[in-house]
């Protein structure tokens, strides 16, 4: 098993030197700068530390930051689905626009998602117009937040579950049928498992990228302390303040959040791997 | 026969008519929601006052400055990120190393920080209370609220676009083809442009285009590093911010629809390389089983 790695690594040059370069603009684009955050929160005491991150005003955030957060990604898993699921097993004119539509938010700046659903959704934009008058406002609180967030999320779960899809394997819906189950059925219980493990990695994508969003957010959500201000806006509005270690301190807790995140994510992807790969 | 079995067969792995149309009209319903209507919304606004207003607010010397600055920017970032993506790939897809694992890992996390915190440490870096601030003023160099400090978060932020791209790319590829040009007498440059550049092409255009949209479009951490000097070191997605909060609707719309119209851009290449690539697989699948096609 060993000696072919061997030879690769004999007969392919490059590879002290592209490790090397890896490693190199890693640590500097990356990891030295990261280190500047550690480094910069170990010089604070853990009273000071403990104020900046657990004030009221920030836990607020947290709840908020999260909550949202959640629920956009949790709608995600459903919308998603829905699109992936018409995107591989339907036809219908306008499918390829469709598909390409999908990455839009990918595409699309977040500031220009930001002034976009803002306009639409204000009480004179497009929507609000209608929405307002029957008591719904869905811009500048809470609501415009998840709102954006479902926007800036929306294309992690349809690209995780589409492939998936794509290569299930009809042999085994057929055989759930010839065994008698329902569609209802082969759906619960054959198709269901099968895309479960991309389900879970794309809401949990969909999920770390909310968490840290900041620039679609912060024009629809009205930005009120306590009610509707997001964790990024609390980093932003204490650098406006000259407050580099309460900055800081709460970016420390956003960092290690995103690092479990990520860890989570890639626990997910192995064992989607291993699931996909069982199989065949 | 055969054609029964295969009509009883289909019946039992897709939906009745209904339900699949109601499907296809929730999905489409949904797609113009929050998809169609958002895009439409920016240009719309734009153009409220017709189109002349709009060209005009484009006209500015600070849309001017910012279109430049975004550019520069991104003719900076996107092709560091190449040279580094290229790297990595060939690094952690052609050789076996301890820690591979945990390098990907890393190679992701730009991915997962949110963009403020990508601004904030280059500020703790850089910025006066930083650990090389002192001694960059000394020297006269600027880094944050200037130019450079706008392009390393840029950096920053589109960091693992390409790698991402290339690394199950290349490692799909595996190394059959690189190894037989080296016996064959090959340099190690000279198998990477004409064994390895033409298998990832499309998966280097595809990495490319998706880096600049977000360089281009890149608004938290830039926001952090820029110091919103008008006319210096504004970005277009800044100078979208800064007209909408002067309440210049129509000025801020029509700079947001270049931006839009990038993404359009984008979404229509991506498309284009995607079907591409697709071609080219097909056509590799259609050779004789004994040329092999991975």
């Amino acid at each position: 098993m060993t000696s072919p790695k061997r030879a690769t690594r004999r007969v392919l040059p490059g590879f002290n030197l592209t490790l090397g370069y890896t490693l190199f603009y890693l640590s500097l684009i990356v990891l030295i700068p990261l280190s500047a955050l550690l480094f910069k929160t170990f010089t604070l005491t853990w009273a000071e530390f403990w104020t900046a991150v657990a004030s009221p005003r920030v836990l607020a955030s947290y709840r908020l930051t999260f909550g949202a957060s959640f629920l956009a990604a949790l709608f995600n898993v459903f919308a998603g689905l829905l699109l992936a699921w018409v995107l591989v097993r339907y036809e219908f004119p306008g499918k390829k626009i469709i598909d390409a539509l999908v990455d839009l938010p990918f595409a699309l700046p977040t500031a220009v998602a930001g002034i976009s659903l803002t306009a639409l959704l204000a009480g004179n934009g497009w929507l609000g117009q209608y929405l307002e008058p029957m008591g719904i406002q869905l811009a500048f609180n809470r609501n415009g937040i998840v709102i954006a967030l479902i926007f800036i999320s929306l294309p992690f779960v349809v690209r995780t579950v589409q492939p998936v899809l794509e290569d299930a394997e009809k042999e085994l819906e057929e055989a759930a049928t010839c065994l008698g189950a329902s569609r209802f059925q082969t759906f619960r219980y054959v198709i269901f498992p099968s895309i479960a493990p991309a389900l879970l990695t794309g809401f949990a994508m969909a999920f770390a990228r909310a968490v840290g969003e900041y620039g679609s957010v912060i024009f629809i959500a009205g930005n009120m302390p306590m009610v509707s201000e997001i964790t990024p806006l609390i980093i932003i509005g204490k650098l406006e303040q000259y407050d580099y270690a309460g900055a800081t301190a709460v970016a420390t807790v956003m960092l290690g959040i995103s690092f479990m995140l990520l860890l989570v994510i890639n626990a997910l992807q192995s064992w989607q791997r291993r699931r996909a790969g069982g199989k065949s | 026969m055969s054609t029964t079995i295969v009509r009883n067969a289909r019946a039992g792995t897709t939906e009745p008519t209904w339900v699949r149309w109601t499907l296809i009209g929730l999905a489409l319903g949904f797609v113009f929601l929050f998809l169609l209507l958002p895009l439409a919304a920016v240009f719309t606004e734009a153009l409220r006052k017709g189109l002349p207003a709009a060209l005009e607010a484009l006209h500015e010397p600070d849309a001017w400055s910012a279109i430049r600055l975004t550019l520069i920017t991104a003719a900076v970032a996107v092709p560091l990120n190449l040279v580094f993506g290229v790297a990595a790939a060939w690094a952690v897809a052609k050789y076996e190393f301890k820690g591979k694992a945990f390098l990907t890992t890393l190679i992701d996390l730009p991915f997962s920080v949110s963009p403020v915190v990508a601004g904030l440490i280059y500020v703790l870096m850089f910025g006066a209370q930083g650990w090389i601030g002192p001694w960059l003023a000394e020297h006269d160099i600027k880094i944050v609220f200037a130019v450079p400090g706008i392009i390393l978060a840029t950096v920053f932020v589109t960091f693992p676009f390409i790698a991402r791209e290339l690394i199950p790319l290349m490692q799909a590829q595996g190394t059959d083809e690189e190894q037989a040009a080296i016996v064959l007498g090959a340099t190690g440059w000279q198998t990477f442009w004409h064994v390895t550049l033409p298998n990832i092409k499309w998966g280097l255009v595809y990495g490319v285009i998706l880096c600049n949209a977000r360089a281009m479009g890149e608004f938290g951490a830039v926001s952090v590093v820029s110091g919103h000097i008008r006319g210096q070191t504004n970005t277009l997605p800044l100078h979208v911010e800064i007209l909408y909060n002067e309440y210049q609707s129509v000025a801020a719309f029509a700079v947001a629809s270049l931006l839009a119209l990038l993404a359009l851009l984008t979404l229509l290449i991506k498309s284009v390389v995607e079907w591409q690539f697709e071609r080219d697989q097909k056509a590799a699948a259609a050779l004789p089983p004994e040329r092999p096609t991975t």
